[in-house]
């Protein structure tokens, strides 16, 4: 770990300052992956401001018609709330499929929308890598990229977000608040992650001076027809291969609204919007399912290890969606899959 | 009923300890004056430093000393004084040696500081310029340049008998297929860790993580010229180690080098990435080929390996024997040949070679059964063996046979329809898969020492090692009962080199041998007492021999009329003495050795459960029948076999290295990427253990079972998978893209 | 084809140039901390993680360090009563906490916690390395009313890694407690 100065400031707006005053500094509350990162050279901050203590940050709140989770709530606590059971157990359901309940435990909602990529060469400063050190190339391409990415690709990452939680905050259309120098303002889940581009070393479009204040959750609409379907390399805590959040409104066999996002395949959670419309006033049906997943795979490339990615997310998205409309979600114990 | 200690089931002596966090392992023992220590790794395979520069990390207020190969203090020149009592044939690897680099992670500078910290952050600022070679981490790019190496003691490959070829070509129903297991790490809980304590005047004392103490005293004696007075080892407790802890790995070199030269107490403890910077199990190419007649009787069976190796090592293990030893097969060939890759030397890893030979032969002979229309259970009872068909010998003790039974009785095998696919629930497909295992039940010289005090309490000891196998417990149990004492009142010694020589502790010889020497050494000191006791005024035991009294409670009383006794105090008395004390060595029985094999076996049934459509394979039942010989401690034996299986569970769906040919590296250094099995991962394990008597095999009718657990799951479980999708998967670990890419077998 | 781009490289830390190895060292933080039960007034750097504060400073080497990043669950401690990782926590961030770690378990007298015993009696260990966290994180679950079968427990120590493969008589000794709690 580097050099590094802490401060723990004692309001949102002294944290706000804190960060502008320091042009290398970092927000730490968890601290779950970014003291990780540290320890690996990754991450080298010259200052921490430490929000973890920030009042009026920590709450689950109604919100209109919809829910507001504080940054710092932590996962443990999101996951568990009545509130967020009864109306998102998808997005319950997700967060319980991620890490383990000591990490969760530390782990905030705001430090999970921030998580970084598990990409091997990102973690291992021995190696290049344009999203840890822009310009130095990226070995994943023609290496060991099981896990990587295959859409929305860039010839400089293949990097792909490793968050469960923000799949199902995708697929819920979340609103991200953030506050700044400027104010607030808030950023639609749909574009708080980025792709990589040709600038790799950004994750999210959040500013390096703002501070994440919490989710907005809208509307409660998919509380019976959902799932959270998470393949991976063991049966539990170990990161996603493929992970697909479906939400589906439902009246009797027919669609209504439809919503998917695929976790474990791109830079950020993966969504289609043509494919989801592709659902509404269909009877829920095998076929219409292999259409839509044909539909959200469309220009999925792999790089040799990661190949049969592009198959395992068409199928797990089939599965996914039959399990969401037959109201038979996935659980995240028992695991035998639905 | 009076109910022995060896043979009932007990909990950990050391249990206490363990529970409270009270057991101190290798990085746990301090000085006042310590410094700790940080490794730096080589960012490339092969080629050289052209420059290291030291400045900032110097300059950091706390650092010490920076140790590269350029400053390195004079150690032995001789590659030979590197060589530990386990080493492979060859020039072992030197640390901060000269500029070469030979591996990718190769430690290549120690930073040394007042704290962890601080050590750490100046790691970070040391720079190295490299001038990279071109590197060759790819086993199947250097197949061509395999060649027969120098093997390790009874690790090439048996003789060949009849003819394999002429059988095969001639057999009418015959499979042959390219296996393949993915190179793993032995990743125990605890890193690798030295603390030496520097004791002033050239004397230190040296904690290792180590499966055999006196292997690092003899190896920092030869190293840094010491004499044996002037290095202590002391390793009471190793927080597993598989394998990883057989030889002295570079952190003990790093730390012993820095507490020498600076005079003071250092510790160095690998960081979880830098487990991935030496020995692991290796890669190899495996053709296996089994022919048959009609009926089943085996005919054929030919194994080849090319394995790898290091650059500077020859490192073999026995792979491709126990395909030839585990039938009745009159034809049989097998080869074994390695191939040298910009890697570290590959080590021994539970059960080394076991699971990895078995793992193909084991799906042969169920790609067999398949073929010939037959029950994969009456196939290995069709062809079962009695003799060690390698080298003609009997085997001391075999019943595999009951294990077979008595397991497949347990799992329900009679209601199996053989035919893949024929079992569904849900999405998912149900397989049941079968394989046996083997592994060589021995014995090494070991020395132990028992001491009685008036007090009623005895101490055992012996430089051996207990790494988690419950040595301590056993040799507790063993002593309590040759005095007849109550357990409690027994304390075990182990890990201090100063205590009676005993070899690296593996190979599943340790309760045979640490187990017999102390049986010797408490029976030496019952003879001294039963000495003393028949020596009082009138003895109660009369003219009674040592084999018509029995030593229980505290007593030493008549078989035939318990009621008259000596206790033992009394008898210490009359013989003048506060203690007695007895040193014995058990040495494996040549007799033995010559004329028979010794093996324990097993046989691994396993359920799993393939969601096809996803790649998703659980292991849902496993039982487990085990014939290995005596078993001193139900409850602690059965954990090695739970172990050894949820091993066997990692090597057949989770565990790999993933090396980038490159970078000659590997990439998933970690064991959030690098998956060794989780709690949701491991069902319920049913271990039977089936009697088997041996009195030939050990004094104590022991053979082992650090390793045994492993050596049929990875095949019973693959044998499962092809059960239930009719896909035959000859690459471990069986993941996802393998379910969904390979074709069912016609 | 080896990588010709590392041939200029760097080593460990490619950016390290841009700093200082000279620089001071930022002022030790005041923190307050109660570790089983005691409290105790510190002065920590802001690096220093709470694994690092109990095992190197405070001598409590009980809590274990596995792997240092949150994969294995060796150094799981309480803090204010929930199970967490204490290699990923920086200890100047835990200020005014109460820890409780493996030494905190037992009664003052000794007497061990319920699950201290269940491990001891269903062999739920064998090196002990992975055990202090083992232990602490099924407290924590018998705390927290998740898990209440085999299968639950399963996922709830998910996050504890036994290289030893005691998994199933850790659950079994979890099981056993929960079963005499529930008696009561």
């Amino acid at each position: 770990m580097n050099r590094f100065s802490y401060a723990r400031p004692g309001s949102v707006a002294d944290a706000v300052r804190e960060l502008a005053g320091h042009p290398a500094a970092k927000v730490i509350a968890g601290g779950t992956n970014l003291v990780d990162l540290m320890k690996y050279n990754v991450e080298r901050p010259t200052h921490l401001v430490d929000v973890g203590r920030l009042p009026g940050l920590k709450e689950i709140e109604e919100a209109g018609e919809g829910l507001r989770i504080g940054a710092l709530v932590s996962n443990t606590a999101a996951a568990y709330d009545e509130r967020v059971k009864e109306r998102y157990p998808l997005l319950s359901s997700a967060i319980l499929a991620g890490a383990s309940p000591q990490l969760r435990n530390a782990a905030t909602t705001g430090g999970n929308l921030l998580q970084r990529t598990r990409c091997y060469y990102f973690y291992d400063p021995a190696t290049p890598c344009n999203k840890r050190e822009p310009g130095s190339g990226c070995p994943a391409k023609n290496g060991q990229n099981r896990i990587l990415a295959i859409l929305g690709t860039s010839e400089h990452c293949i990097a792909t977000h490793p968050s469960d939680m923000c799949v199902a905050l995708a697929a819920l259309e979340a609103v991200v608040k953030v506050v700044g120098p400027n104010g607030e303002r808030s950023i639609p889940m749909a574009d708080f992650h980025r792709l990589p581009g040709n600038m790799p070393e950004k994750d999210t479009n959040l500013h390096a001076d703002e501070i994440i204040l919490g989710v907005e959750l809208p509307e409660p609409r998919f509380a019976k027809h959902y799932t959270y379907l998470k393949l991976r390399d063991r049966l539990s805590y170990a990161f996603a291969l493929v992970s697909v959040a479906a939400a589906l409104e439902m009246d009797g066999d027919t669609i209504g609204e439809a919503r998917i996002a695929l976790g474990g395949v791109a830079h950020k959670p993966w969504r289609v919007e043509e494919a989801e419309m592709m659902l509404r006033g269909k009877t829920a049906d095998r076929r219409v399912f292999a259409a839509v997943a044909e539909r959200i795979l469309e220009g999925a490339q792999g790089f040799g290890h990661n190949d049969f990615k592009v198959d395992l997310a068409r199928r797990a998205v089939i599965r996914a969606l039959s399990q969401a409309a037959r109201g038979t979600p996935q659980s995240q114990t028992d695991k035998r899959i639905q | 009923m009076y109910e022995t200690h060896v043979g009932s089931p007990r909990n950990r002596v050391d249990g206490r300890k363990k529970v409270t966090g009270t057991a101190p392992y290798a990085a746990e023992f301090t000085a006042p004056d310590l410094a700790q220590g940080y490794v730096v790794n080589s960012a490339i395979a092969k080629g050289r430093i052209t420059a290291i520069d030291t400045k900032d990390a110097l300059a950091v207020p706390g650092v010490i000393q920076v140790f590269t190969h350029q400053n390195r203090p004079r150690t032995a020149w001789r590659s030979t004084a590197y060589q530990d009592e386990v080493a492979p044939p060859g020039k072992p690897f030197r640390p901060l040696y000269d500029e070469r680099i030979h591996y990718s992670g190769q430690p290549i500078a120690l930073v040394v500081a007042e704290d962890f910290e601080i050590a750490r952050y100046a790691a970070s600022l040391v720079r190295v310029s490299y001038e990279a070679e071109q590197h060759q981490t790819d086993l199947t790019k250097v197949r061509e340049q395999a060649y027969t190496p120098k093997y390790r003691t009874s690790m090439g490959p048996p003789s060949p008998r009849g003819d394999a070829e002429a059988a095969f070509g001639r057999s009418p129903v015959k499979v042959e297929g390219s296996y393949r297991i993915a190179v793993e790490h032995h990743n125990p809980m605890e890193p690798h860790a030295s603390t030496v304590v520097w004791e002033g005047d050239g004397k230190i004392t040296v904690h290792d993580k180590i499966q055999g103490c006196q292997n690092t005293q003899r190896y920092i004696r030869q190293v840094f010229g010491l004499s044996a007075s002037d290095v202590h080892v002391i390793s009471p407790y190793v927080g597993g180690a598989f394998g990883s802890g057989l030889r002295p790995q570079y952190q003990l070199f790093l730390a012993v080098m820095a507490a020498l030269e600076l005079k003071r107490s250092v510790r160095v403890v690998l960081t979880r990435d830098q487990m991935f910077t030496f020995t692991y199990r290796p890669d190899g190419l495996q053709e296996v080929a089994m022919a048959a007649n009609e009926d089943g009787a085996l005919q054929a069976i030919r194994h080849d390996l090319i394995g790898n190796t290091s650059t500077f090592e020859d490192y073999t293990e026995q792979t491709v024997g126990w395909s030839g030893m585990t039938y009745h097969c009159e034809n049989y060939k097998g080869t074994y040949k390695v191939a040298q890759l910009d890697t570290y030397t590959p080590g021994d890893m539970r059960a080394p070679g076991a699971p990895t030979g078995l793992f193909p032969s084991e799906s042969a002979v169920d790609e067999l059964c398949h073929k010939l229309g037959m029950d994969p259970l009456k196939f290995r009872l069709k062809n079962y063996n009695q003799v060690d068909e390698a080298t003609g010998k009997p085997f001391t003790s075999k019943e595999l046979r009951a294990a077979l039974q008595l397991g497949a009785e347990r799992f329900g095998w009679s209601k199996r329809n053989h035919k893949p696919r024929s079992m569904k629930e849900g999405n998912e497909l149900i397989g049941w898969g079968m394989a046996v295992g083997m592994w060589e039940a021995a014995m090494q010289k070991t020395a132990a020492r028992a001491v009685l005090t008036i007090d009623g309490k005895l101490e055992v000891a012996s430089a051996s090692a207990d790494i988690g196998t419950g040595t301590y417990t056993i040799m507790a149990q063993i002593a309590a009962d040759a005095l007849g004492l109550p357990i409690e009142k027994v304390t075990a010694l182990l890990g201090d080199s100063s205590l009676p020589s005993a070899p690296v502790e593996g190979g599943s010889w340790g309760a045979a041998s640490t187990g017999t020497a102390v049986e010797l050494a408490c029976h030496a000191v019952r003879e001294k007492l039963f000495g003393y006791a028949r020596g009082i005024n009138d003895s109660p035991l009369g003219a009674a021999g040592v084999n018509e009294v029995q030593f229980r409670e505290g007593r030493i009383a008549l078989i035939s009329d318990p009621s008259r006794f000596v206790t033992i105090q009394d008898a210490m008395v009359a013989g003048g003495v506060d203690r007695i004390e007895a040193e014995e060595t058990a040495s494996p029985s040549k007799i033995t050795m010559l004329k028979y094999s010794s093996y324990a076996h097993s046989a691994a049934f396993v359920e799993v459960r393939v969601d096809e459509e996803l790649g998703v394979v659980r292991v849902t039942r496993v039982v487990q029948a085990i014939a290995a010989g005596r078993i001193l401690n139900p409850k602690t034996a059965r954990s090695q076999i739970l172990g050894g299986t949820v091993f066997g569970i990692g090597m057949a769906l989770h565990e790999e290295s993933m090396a980038d040919h490159n970078l000659g590296r590997f990439m998933n250094h970690n064991i959030a990427e690098y998956h060794i099995p989780v709690n949701a991962d491991v069902p319920n394990i049913d271990v039977i253990f089936v009697d088997e008597h041996d009195d030939l095999t050990s004094p104590i009718g022991v053979k082992g079972l650090g390793e045994i657990g492993i050596c049929a799951s990875p095949a019973a479980i693959a044998n499962a998978v092809f059960h239930a999708t009719g896909k035959r998967i000859r690459e471990l670990p069986i993941t996802i893209d393998k379910i969904l890419g390979t074709k069912e077998a016609a | 084809m080896a990588d010709l781009e590392l041939k200029t490289r760097q080593g460990f830390a490619p950016d390290a140039g841009h700093e200082s190895g000279a620089s001071a060292l930022p002022d030790e933080i005041p923190i307050t901390l109660t570790v089983n039960g005691r409290r105790q007034e510190l002065h920590v750097r802001p690096w220093t993680t709470l694994l690092d504060l109990l095992r190197e400073d405070m001598s409590l080497y009980g809590t274990k360090k596995g792997c240092d990043h949150g994969q294995c669950g060796a150094c799981t401690v309480l803090i204010d009563g929930q199970r967490m990782n204490s290699c990923l926590a920086l200890a100047v961030t835990k200020d005014g906490s109460e820890i409780t770690t493996i030494e905190g378990l037992a009664s003052p007298d000794g007497t061990l916690h319920p699950l201290q015993e269940a491990f001891i009696e269903h062999d739920a260990f064998q090196c002990g390395y992975c055990t202090p966290g083992q232990i602490c994180s099924g407290v924590a679950l018998l705390r927290e009313g998740h898990a209440k079968t085999a299968e639950e427990i399963r996922e709830h120590m998910s996050g504890n890694l036994c290289r030893c493969g005691a998994y199933t008589n850790i659950v079994d000794a979890i099981e056993s407690v929960m079963a005499k709690e529930t008696a009561k």
